[in-house]
């Protein structure tokens, strides 16, 4: 009888402090909406949610290679930047316009990141984790210094030309582009598609089966090395179409710029559950508005958005490590 | 002679799995390997499948040497494995976890009569079809790895203790679907520590001991040898 108060008490805690956590969100973000009025407040949102999807697009390439060869891939936000460049080249040398410049882009980013994988990621396939993970920064860290030369994209930054005009709508006070229709829109679009290969194809069956068990996979006759590949494409597809995005959406590119929306979605996938696609999707529309956020409403907020993206980090880990969407750590037997 | 292995040798770094070992299967038989926990019975099936590679000795199938070729072109060759443990695919469903036996065929009707050749052995897995793999009973999964080997239509099924962790009841109930499923035309290599079960469906079964075939015969004679009884049947 005793046993069954205490217990009960004990849940009746646990429920005063949810309580009390969703009072003091919404007393905070009450607070923060009329602070600058709803129409600041929303705009912020909205170009949050906006910044989300494209995290989301690098993200996934983050968790779908990790969920299959347990690697943290750091070259990843530098293969968003190639395909922000190579977008670049195929809108302002080549005069193509948008939709074959961004096919242009996530062909290139494919090419690159299976070589990636091949060259780098392959030899160490049974070496350490640490080895391969010293090696991915590595090979980030080459992509970003090679490119950066005068004869590659050099180390300046560049005026990103848009393929088409910017057209504004105005509801109420919100501002809405023809950028965040495109980037929300053709983001869904990637993301369904993504879906249906993992859900529907024989290729993503397969793949979802290797993620699970590599030689049991073998055994089925799946050619393991070949699903690896297909898997770092696809990220890179993702990724490439990301860089494009996000260099139409913030006209400046240049060599580095991968980095920090690199880590960015990193941080997205972890906090999602790194593995899990619906939790990189997820996290990253939280990154992404995290991110907004501080910057329209932390005083110098434009200086402290890294800090509190890695302070999301820091929280995950410590909070619970296996992300919104993550599962136990459940090594087979 | 549809599989014949000479002289195997696998090592795992320094500690040598198989020490030379040498058996053959004739088309249409059941073999049992039975022996001791680390005899190198489940070393000598992922050798035949091609997971690992023998530093000496060679792997025939029809006469063709197979120890170079990769695990994913000996299936269509025609040997499929039910690993120990089952191994079957936790988050994927039941007929998810079939479309992956069949992974290296192409015809879909083919693929799809080979599946009601499962369900018929196998009337459970129908009935969870959409259920995920992982969510099955001990005795279901075990099934259902069964029937993800068959998809492959094999000549050759490799069975790795299929009896592990079941009830004895449904121990029988898997022995009679082996039974049944080379009465219809596949020859069967079964590795079992349950070698009393084994050698009751048998033909011919080789006893291993610390990577070395120390015993062969007929079931019967295996049976009845003084030192397998005493060492392995437990009397």
């Amino acid at each position: 009888m005793k046993h069954s108060i205490t217990k009960w008490s004990l849940r009746s805690v646990v429920w005063l402090i949810y309580a009390a956590l969703a009072v003091g969100i919404l007393w905070g973000v009450l607070y923060i909406v009329q602070l600058n009025g709803p129409t600041f407040f929303f705009q912020a949102l909205l170009d949050g949610v906006r910044l989300g999807f494209v995290y989301a697009l690098i993200a996934l390439g983050y968790t779908l290679v990790y969920g299959i060869v347990s690697l943290i891939n750091f070259a990843h936000g530098d293969v968003f930047m190639v395909g922000a460049f190579a977008s670049f080249y195929a809108i302002t040398q080549y005069g193509w316009g948008f939709v074959p410049a961004i096919l242009f882009a996530m062909i290139i980013c494919t090419v690159l990141n299976v070589v990636i994988e091949r060259v780098a990621y392959k030899p160490l396939r049974d070496a350490p984790r640490i080895a391969a993970l010293i090696t991915a920064i590595g090979v980030s860290f080459f992509l970003e210094y090679f490119t950066a030369l005068r004869w590659v994209f050099g180390a300046d930054f560049i005026t990103y030309q848009r393929p088409f005009p910017v057209v504004v709508w105005r509801f109420g006070g919100l501002i809405i582009t023809n950028i965040t229709v495109i980037i929300i829109g053709l983001t869904l679009l990637l993301l369904f598609v993504l879906q249906y290969i993992i859900k529907r194809t024989k290729m993503g069956k397969a793949m979802r089966a290797t993620a699970l068990d590599k030689s049991a996979a073998r055994l089925m006759g799946i050619n393991v090395n070949g699903i690896i590949s297909f898997t770092f494409a696809l990220g890179a597809a993702l990724a490439g179409a990301g860089g494009v995005l996000f260099a139409i959406a913030f006209p400046q590119i240049w060599t580095f710029m991968g980095l920090m929306p690199g880590l960015k979605a990193f941080v997205a996938a972890v906090l999602g559950g790194i593995g899990s696609v619906p939790g990189a999707f997820v996290g990253s529309l939280l990154m992404g508005s995290i991110d907004v956020m501080v910057v329209s409403f932390v005083p110098m907020g434009s200086r402290l958005r890294d800090l509190f993206a890695f302070l999301v980090l820091i929280i995950v880990f410590l909070v619970k490590p296996t992300g919104i969407f993550g599962e136990p750590q459940s090594e087979k037997v | 002679m549809l599989l014949e292995v000479n002289d195997l040798h696998v090592a795992y770094g320094a500690i040598r799995a198989l020490q030379g070992i040498s058996f053959h299967l004739e088309e249409g038989e059941i073999v049992t390997l039975i022996g001791a926990n680390g005899a190198g019975k489940s070393t000598t099936l992922r050798t035949i499948s091609g997971l690992l590679r023998p530093f000496q000795g060679d792997i025939l199938l029809n006469g063709q040497s197979i120890i170079r070729t990769p695990a994913e072109r000996i299936v269509p060759m025609g040997i499929s494995q039910v690993p120990e443990g089952r191994q079957i695919f936790s988050r994927l469903t039941v007929r998810e976890n079939l479309e992956m036996g069949a992974y290296t065929r192409k015809d879909k009707g083919e693929i799809a009569r080979t599946m009601e050749r499962v369900f018929t052995s196998f009337p459970r897995l129908k009935e969870r079809l959409n259920q995920l793999g992982g969510t099955l009973s001990g005795g279901e999964q075990q099934m259902l790895a069964m029937g993800r080997g068959m998809m492959s239509r094999p000549s050759l099924l490799l069975l790795d203790e299929p009896s592990m962790g079941l009830a004895p009841i449904l121990v029988e109930e898997i022995f009679e679907i082996i039974k049944e499923i080379n009465q219809q035309g596949t020859t069967i290599l079964l590795v079992e520590q349950n070698a009393a079960m084994a050698l009751s469906v048998a033909n011919r079964g080789y006893v291993l001991e610390t990577g070395r075939i120390v015993l062969e015969g007929s079931a019967q004679e295996v049976l009845e040898n003084p030192q397998v009884r005493t060492a392995y049947l437990g009397e």
